[in-house]
């Protein structure tokens, strides 16, 4: 009875991912995943061989409470943030079902334990606490709190992965041979959660996309592991789904980034940005800046603006003021459309969040492939907070850190315009060549009071 | 050990699927999706609800209870952030909406 009602679960979550994955589909498919997860936890309550149903409750009602407040109050800016910190949740919830486990089967005197299940409850101790730690790291990395976005690298970091990971094997095996609670189970997750810092704080903030995906697969494969430690179809089907689409956004993001995917597994990149790759060369360039008046005119007599955003328009709260700026251009007869790189803002499909959340239709978003080959016959193109995903750097200098990355053509359009604080390199370290073309304007300035202040000079022409 | 083959077989397939459903994904729902499956790979609580509520001692029991906060933090959180992410996406013509 249970795992039929479990199996109606997993189906819902099957056709539910299916649902999500298409824009007109998605909020059915997301109250239909719901409402799966519904049926298994009632189905779990009611038949599950729960005998202590108050104390299943206060926790059920405790955690709903605060996964209400943080689902209703989080800014649509700090949406990486919270995907890190519930998916730390569930690998944590994961790590903690298999020690509960670990200590039934210890409490019941004539039971056992076989090998399978000791390998299953170290597994998932091992990859419920290395996701735990990492999207730990990743959340406060995010947040900018304690440690900064730049990447954390030391000599011999990989060498001590590996170290710490024979390590958590040899505690695992231990445990193997011994499974009761005690010393090498507590060394096994010490040695995980260690294992997840260091495998998350050589990766920079620019890097983060790729990250949250993995993480989001690593809670996946950790409910699945649980599975099996429990003897439980329910979990190791959606463990897995959520495991192999975490995997397949972690693909995309990488292509996006031209990373291999090995890269991202063992850690480390974004801290090789070779130092002044072309650095002086551009420094020597003379720079053409503008500003808002001048910049207003040329928008407004264009008949076709490409509005090219990235992480720093959002960091700026500047999607508003674009939007307005957008909204008085087309009255005026201008064709507005936005490019979105794949990686523009902290995780996949970002800025496309961010912008909605402006009340931007989606019509008007074009993706990378769509948008490039028509820059050509664009006349303007408004660049605002972005810098690596636009800099054709990424194309034509082999030295590049970024060279082979797909980027926006901006540079081909008739006019480009750069809202930019300064010419300081951006969050990389890689300078771009793109400021100091003879098409580029420079509007050096805040995103947001930039584009406050382009809206209200086409508002007065 | 017949059992193992079974979890194991259904471990296989499922990862199959997983790929088959999420093979071609518009950008637009990146980040729904993420948040969504995140959502799902709560189902963990499903464990944490039998480990809480069927405990045999209270070291048990007290890890159950928390993976059971946490695993809901997880479920409840997901969707409904998901949902409110999404209710955000409107072509062009719908109305405005909170």
């Amino acid at each position: 009875m249970l795992n039929l009602l479990y199996l109606l679960a997993a189906v819902a979550f099957i056709l539910g991912l299916k649902m999500l994955s298409s824009p007109r589909t998605a909020v059915p498919g997301n109250l239909l995943a719901a409402a799966g997860m519904l049926v298994a936890v009632v189905a779990t309550l009611l038949v599950g061989g729960v005998v202590d149903l108050p104390i299943v409750l206060a926790g059920i009602a405790v955690g709903a409470l605060v996964g209400a407040l943080l689902a209703a109050f989080t800014p649509m800016t700090a949406m990486p943030e919270m995907v890190a910190l519930l998916n730390g949740f569930g690998g944590a919830a994961s790590a903690l079902v298999a020690g509960a486990e670990m200590l039934r089967v210890h409490g019941v005197e004539d039971e056992s334990f076989a090998l399978v299940p000791v390998i299953a409850i170290a597994a998932s101790l091992l990859i419920g606490a290395v996701t735990f730690s990492g999207s730990m790291v990743a959340f406060l990395r995010l947040r900018e709190w304690l440690i900064g976005g730049r990447a954390t690298v030391f000599p011999g970091q990989h060498l001590l992965n590996l170290a710490l990971f024979l390590a958590a094997l040899a505690a695992a095996v231990a445990f193997a041979r011994d499974p009761r609670p005690g010393g090498a189970v507590f060394a096994l997750v010490a040695i995980a959660l260690v294992l997840g810092v260091l495998l998350v704080i050589p990766i920079g903030g620019a890097d983060m996309p790729v990250v949250i995906c993995l993480l989001n697969s690593y809670s996946g494969i950790a409910a699945a592991t649980t599975g099996f430690v429990i003897n439980n179809n329910g979990l190791i089907i959606s463990g897995s789904l959520v495991g192999a689409s975490g995997i397949i956004l972690t693909n995309i993001m990488c292509k996006a980034m031209n990373r291999s995917f090995t890269n991202v597994l063992f850690g480390g990149f974004g801290a090789a940005v070779a130092a002044g790759a072309g650095g002086a060369k551009g420094a020597a360039a003379p720079v053409r800046s503008g500003d808002a008046e001048e910049a207003a005119m040329i928008l407004e007599a264009a008949r076709s603006v490409v509005i090219a955003p990235g992480y720093g328009m959002a960091v700026a709260q500047a999607q508003h003021a674009v939007k307005e700026l957008a909204d008085e251009l087309e009255k005026r007869g201008v064709d507005v459309k936005y490019a979105i790189h794949p990686v523009a803002g902290r995780m996949p499909g970002h800025m496309n969040v961010l912008l909605a959340e402006a009340n931007v239709p989606y019509e008007q978003l074009y993706e990378m492939d769509q948008i490039n080959p028509s820059f050509g016959e664009t006349d303007v193109v408004l660049v605002i907070g972005a810098n690596d995903v636009v800099n054709p750097a990424a194309k034509t200098d082999p030295g590049s850190p970024i060279y082979g990355m797909p980027v926006l053509d901006v540079e081909k359009a008739r006019t480009v315009m750069v809202v930019k604080r300064s010419l300081n390199p951006g969050f990389a370290g890689i300078d771009n060549p793109l400021y100091y073309l003879p098409n580029t304007i420079m509007l050096f300035g805040d995103a947001r009071k930039m584009a406050v202040a382009l809206a209200q000079a086409v508002k007065s022409l | 050990m017949d059992n193992l083959v079974m979890l194991l077989t259904v471990f296989v397939l499922a990862v199959f699927v997983g790929f088959e459903v999420i093979s071609k994904v518009p950008p637009t729902v990146h980040t729904p999706l993420m948040s969504g499956s995140n959502a799902i790979s709560g189902i963990t609580i499903l464990g944490a609800v039998i480990a809480a509520g069927a405990a045999v001692s209270s070291g048990m029991r007290w890890l159950g209870f928390a993976a059971v906060v946490l695993a809901t933090v997880n479920v409840v959180g997901g969707f409904a952030v998901t949902h409110r992410m999404l209710g955000m996406f409107r072509g062009r013509g719908r109305g405005r909406k909170g």
